[in-house]
């Protein structure tokens, strides 16, 4: 584990940190910064005029109520399945894992095509059958919710995992060995124990399933007021020329993401690193 | 991420399989559960792409591929991304070292910076880039609708990924061992080279890895920013949009294939890098 | 009554962790589980805890037939090497658990709680979070927390082994005068031949999944029944064609009946003891013989290396033929 030797600084030293800054600086902050500048350009007035325009209301209720819904399923599916791959023993665990990273890399508009092979109303594989029961699957909310679901999967796992690995079984033991049962185990230590990678992953879904844009494109057909998400909001604000509305719910949606990262980062326990 | 924890080599040593037990009723219960979603919402739709791709035959499948334009797609998709994962290899490893290694005020800021890409919507990327690197740039730099446009949308929604994969390797990484080399008179230079960067190479690869799959699969960024001009900044997810939108799912299905095998060969170098790591110790 | 363990095997894969256990622990005394590191005394604690099952064989507990039940419900105390602190949990919380999980009366829990921490000396403590305490304080958070759910037994997996060797010595005789005080069944594994000397009432050898000898600390030590009895309880050393122990050899420097002559080829002073090496003109048996004297005797003696001395075991002294 690194420890807290300082190193002597060089010209090198200096020279590294100019670079990172500077490249980061570059390529991230002066155009968020921009993107912030623009907003207010003209004040509040962006703000306003797209916050009174009922596509951008609708489709920001729309975005929200989808990414709460994703998020909450990849929740309990995700604290499930980490319990099941670290705790037990079964047949394909190893695949199971590696299949779980696969919607990170998957890109998101084959993501709305696969969903659309599957459940589209008129062709897809269990589409018609559903809609024959009163579903609609694609080009309706349970179609969005299930591609922002798909694309935020494994980020609940993969925060949880290792330090499921890390606390170990004792603590788990010893409460058995106290008298509790596997709820209560679960509830009183498990949970508690793993509490700071669960919130770091959800937070890292909610910004996830916010942002989604290329899979919901596809699988909601993207109908003004009903099917559009705020994300597909600033793509047809940006082409009707309305470019203040763009930028306003992009700087919504971007400071929703970006605050929820501060918070998880202020709050975080300090890691162990070289520096502060 | 395998069930095994990633790529620190401290950390493999404390992977064991104590403290498993095989699956109980309930267990295996909820393990079903959790299957059944798992398969309803990511394994069957996926196999769909690839049983679609096939079943318009090999034919479609080649002529897609072979249709210029696609082809000019695929390539530029290809290329960008395998130079911003070039780029990404050096920078991503600089800037996890100087977050590990080096101290200033305001270096907690600089982690939040890096997580920006991976948290904001792509849409809103493709935005902030064309207000430092669009029409009315300040700087004077005016990449829209441009070849550079895509590279310049892939490296700012790639840069996460190799630098959080060294960082945590990193942090692991025994000082002592450093300590030793250089006592025995090897300067810093050669320590690096020898000792660390070594120690460091899974970890840059599974970052590449993630980069690479991340680079050619991006789509939002690029819709407002490359302008998607066939042959010329058209990349290979909107074309499999455009094949969707003209009701031809089967030539859709096809690229996305690719796309798809390409992922999968992602996950499995991955898997690989993890296990071996994790056997060395 | 105690703990009765009859026929129990247990196998990990192809490793075979014990094997055809026989054990019958008295109530109310300190037992410890004395063996080298893998060779099953572990396996066999959690396995009365019921943290691991055997593959045959009864456990009963008190005369109650523990063998398919689970932890939860064989009421055993259990403390781990590593403290097992519920590390979100203050000190009071840790050892209320198991008394809200029994749904105890608030104030009954808060009652003995305040009794436990005064018997363990934390009461200033009842508010720290286990990572603000030492490690000697973590483990007796343990033991606070798993007396506190008044166990029929308190099984102790190699206890102070995480601590350093003045905590270790100090924590190892807190625990002999807790034990007199609170006299529960109490099982702990170690592999620190000393810590097994000094603190049971009664001391069972554990080699290879197999139980070597039982019996008081004294007869372990005096009457070994073999040859890892002997050498694993006390540094050995041989003499002829025999092991024995190097401070039962007596040293003089004339020659008597049955004595072996060599020559001291090394002699190191650790504190008031001298450690001398002696090689032996035995042909048969040359490696040296391990002598150990007090400073007294050697100053008496006046042995310096290089000296021709003569060797043979003391009057009394136990020893092995091998």
């Amino acid at each position: 584990m690194a420890s807290r030797r300082a190193q002597p600084r060089t010209v090198g030293t200096y020279a590294r940190r100019l670079l990172v800054i500077g490249y980061l600086f570059l390529l991230v902050i002066w155009p968020v910064a921009l993107v912030v500048q623009k907003t207010f350009e003209g004040g509040l007035d962006n703000l306003q005029t797209a916050l009174s325009d009922p596509v951008v209301t609708d489709a920001l209720q729309l975005t929200v109520v989808v990414a709460l819904w994703a998020v909450a399923i990849n929740t309990v599916f995700g604290v499930g399945i980490s319990l099941l791959l670290v705790r037990y023993e079964f047949r394909g665990r190893g695949i199971l894992s590696a299949l779980i990273d696969l919607p990170l890399s998957v890109s998101p508009v084959v993501v709305g095509l696969a969903l659309l092979l599957a459940y589209g109303g008129t062709n897809g594989t269990f589409g018609p059958a559903l809609e024959d029961i009163g579903l609609q699957v694609a080009f309706a909310t349970p179609g969005i919710i299930m591609a922002t679901a798909f694309v935020s999967l494994p980020l609940v796992i993969r925060e949880v995992v290792p330090v499921l690995h890390e606390i170990g079984t004792e603590q788990e033991q010893a409460a058995t060995s106290l008298g509790a049962g596997p709820w209560q185990t679960f509830w009183r230590i498990t949970l508690p124990s793993i509490k700071w990678a669960l919130v770091y992953g959800v937070v890292l879904s909610l910004a996830r399933a916010l942002g989604e844009f290329g899979a919901v494109k596809i699988i909601s057909g993207n109908v003004a007021q009903q099917t559009q998400t705020a994300t597909l909001v600033v793509e047809q604000k940006y082409q009707d020329f309305e470019q203040g509305s763009a930028y306003a719910t992009s700087f919504l949606l971007a400071l929703i993401a970006v605050a929820a990262l501060v918070v998880v980062t202020i709050l975080r326990p300090k890691d162990d690193s070289d520096g502060d | 991420m395998t069930v095994d924890t990633p790529l620190a080599p401290g950390a493999a040593r404390r992977r064991r399989a104590r403290g498993t037990t095989s699956l109980t009723r309930s267990s295996g219960l909820g393990l079903g559960i959790a299957l059944t979603w798992f398969s309803l919402l990511v394994l069957i739709p996926l196999s769909l792409i690839v049983i679609q791709s096939i079943d318009g035959g090999w034919e479609t499948f080649r002529q897609t591929l072979t249709n210029p334009q696609t082809a000019a797609a695929l390539r530029l998709t290809v290329t960008q991304a395998l130079i911003v994962t070039a780029i990404n290899v050096v920078m991503g490893t600089l800037i996890a070292w100087v977050l590990v290694r080096d101290r200033f005020p305001g270096k907690r800021v600089l982690e939040v910076v890096i997580d920006i890409p991976f948290a904001l919507p792509t849409i809103v990327a493709g935005l902030v880039l064309l207000s430092l690197y669009g029409p009315d740039s300040p700087l004077g730099v005016n990449v829209a609708n441009t070849e550079r446009s895509v590279f310049l949308a892939l490296l700012f929604v790639t840069l996460p990924f190799v630098v959080r994969t060294v960082q945590p390797v990193l942090m692991e990484l025994d000082r002592d061992v450093e300590e030793a080399a250089a006592s025995l008179g090897a300067s810093r230079f050669t320590t690096v080279r020898r000792i660390i960067l070594p120690s460091l190479v899974p970890a840059i690869t599974a970052g590449a890895a993630l980069s690479f799959a991340r680079g050619i699969s991006e789509y939002g960024s690029l819709v407002l920013l490359s302008g998607n001009l066939p042959n010329k900044t058209e990349v290979a997810s909107v074309r499999i949009l455009t094949y969707i939108e003209n009701g031809n799912e089967a030539a859709a299905a096809s690229v996305a294939t690719i796309l798809l095998l390409v992922a999968l060969a992602a996950i499995i170098l991955l898997q690989v890098i993890s296990k071996w790591v994790a056997r060395r110790g | 009554m105690g703990i009765e363990i009859r026929g129990v095997n247990k196998n990990f894969g192809d490793f075979v962790a014990l094997q055809d256990i026989d054990l019958s622990i008295p109530s109310g005394q300190l037992t410890a589980l004395l063996g080298p590191s893998g060779g099953g005394k572990s396996t066999l604690l959690r396995i009365i805890a019921g943290l691991e099952s055997s593959d045959s064989g009864t456990i009963e507990i008190e005369g109650l037939d523990a063998t398919g039940l689970p932890a939860q419900k064989r009421n055993v105390g259990f403390v781990f090497q590593h403290y097992a602190a519920f590390k979100h949990m203050t000190v009071e919380k840790n050892v209320a658990f198991g008394l809200e999980i029994r749904k105890k009366p608030k104030d009954e829990v808060k009652r003995r709680v305040a009794e436990l921490l005064k018997l363990v000396h934390l009461e200033q403590f009842s508010h720290r979070l286990p990572s603000q305490l030492s490690g000697g304080q973590r483990q007796r958070m343990a033991l606070a927390r798993a007396l506190a759910i008044e166990p029929s037994v308190l099984l102790l997996d190699e206890p102070f082994g995480a601590l350093d060797a003045k905590v270790r010595k100090e924590l190892r005789e807190w625990l002999r005068r807790l034990h007199d005080e609170v006299h529960v069944t109490t099982v702990f594994v170690t592999h620190d031949q000393e810590e097994a000397l000094e603190v049971s009432d009664n001391l069972v050898v554990i080699n290879d999944g197999r139980i070597e000898q039982v019996g008081s600390p004294d007869d372990l030590y005096d009457r070994p029944a073999s040859e890892f009895v002997l050498s694993f309880l006390g540094p050995v050393t041989r003499l002829g064609d025999h092991l024995i122990r190097p401070h039962d050899i007596d040293i003089t420097r004339y020659e008597h009946a049955a004595t072996t002559s060599g020559t001291i080829t090394r002699w190191t002073r650790v504190g008031f003891e001298i450690r001398l090496e002696v090689t032996p003109d035995d042909t048969l048996h040359p490696d040296p013989v391990q002598v150990i004297v007090t400073r007294t005797e050697a100053t008496a003696l006046q042995l310096n290396e290089g000296d021709t001395v003569w060797l043979r075991p003391r009057a009394g002294a136990e020893t092995v033929v091998s």
